[in-house]
């Protein structure tokens, strides 16, 4: 999933000040996995900023909205009847969701309510660690199901580097070598054989060094 | 034991304090209140193994917020004690009853008056 970090409500506060009347919008996707933006941070947003304004003396009008996602028209819709009723909208969905609300509400001010950190899993509560990242040209089934393009500081396709040092990263120590990891599972896989042949250059043009990217699936286009 | 304690403070049950949230402290503050403090067992004799710990967090990110909006974040706060405490209870009543004369009405609540 997309995992996203709460903004500082002083941030927050600084960007929206100017405004009146502001809907905090919350996504029920991924930021409502990692306790970002769903729909109990936006309740705790909008309460922290209805008393702040209120404590400055001033009435401003901030109002909760959770939509199923911020990624789909469908759902975006659903809150096109109420959005002349707000000059400003803080956006707890990731940057995908920002983008997507400002595309669709072209003269609505959209902020961001939190910062949209990686693709990665949830370790445990109140921990998530990335695993991906996107680069359009999958090579987990070399690897052993573990992603040096995410998971090695420097990227590299044929690990691990002279930084390795009894399995951590040089970076940090709390890091695990990423190519350790993929050394470790061909093990257990009885497939170090995978390792003995060099990856070929990889074409990082699907990544973001082509610039933005598409998917085009005319087979489920309508 | 026919504890007496200060009469201005209303009790909220919940089945454990783990149940509590930000969300809830909050609220109360929004609603008016002019300090909320949880009352749950002691720290490593939680029925539910964490229950208090988790309240413990969540006040402390409460009164993080609300020092952020301006409000005294020590208006919220978290005690422990074990149920056969009583007496234990009654003195977090009156320390809070202190804590809260000391501060003041909560400021929100003068601001809607002002407000309406």
């Amino acid at each position: 999933m997309i995992v996203a970090d709460k903004k500082p409500i002083e941030e927050i506060i600084e960007e929206i000040k100017g405004h009146e009347k502001i809907l905090i919008l919350g996504c029920n996707e991924c930021v409502t996995v990692c306790e970002a933006g769903g729909k109990k941070e936006v309740g705790i947003l909008a309460s922290a900023l209805r008393m702040y304004f209120l404590n400055q003396g001033r009435e401003v009008k901030i109002d909760e909205e959770t939509l199923e996602r911020q990624c789909d028209h469908e759902y975006l819709e659903e809150i096109r009847d109420v959005m002349d009723q707000y000059d400003a909208v803080v956006s707890l969905a990731c940057g995908v969701g920002v983008q997507f609300m400002a595309e669709k509400y072209h003269t609505t001010p959209i902020y961001p309510g939190v910062n949209t950190c990686f693709l990665g899993a949830t370790e445990k509560r109140g921990l998530w660690t990335e695993r991906c990242q996107a680069c359009g040209q999958c090579i987990l089934a070399r690897t052993g199901g573990i992603c040096p393009v995410s998971r090695c500081a420097k990227r590299i396709l044929n690990g691990p580097c002279g930084g390795s040092d009894h399995g951590k990263c040089e970076i940090n120590k709390e890091i695990d070598c990423a190519w350790q990891l993929i050394i470790d599972r061909l093990k257990a896989l009885n497939s170090l054989d995978d390792y003995e042949q060099l990856s070929p250059l990889k074409d990082w043009s699907t990544d973001r060094a082509g610039g933005p990217r598409k998917v085009v699936r005319e087979d489920v286009q309508e | 034991m026919r504890l007496q304690y200060p009469t201005n403070i209303k009790i909220i049950l919940v089945p454990c304090t783990g149940k509590i949230d930000v969300l809830h402290i909050l609220h109360a503050f929004e609603k008016g209140a002019d300090g909320v403090y949880a009352v749950g067992c002691m720290e490593g004799d939680c029925h539910y193994n964490s229950g208090n710990l988790r309240a413990r967090k969540r006040v402390e990110q409460a009164q993080k917020i609300l020092n952020t909006i301006g409000i005294e974040g020590e208006r919220a706060q978290m005690y422990n004690l074990s149920s056969a405490e009583g007496p234990r209870f009654a003195q977090f009543a009156v320390e809070m009853d202190e804590r809260i004369r000391k501060l003041g009405p909560n400021p929100i609540k003068l601001a809607q008056k002002k407000a309406a």
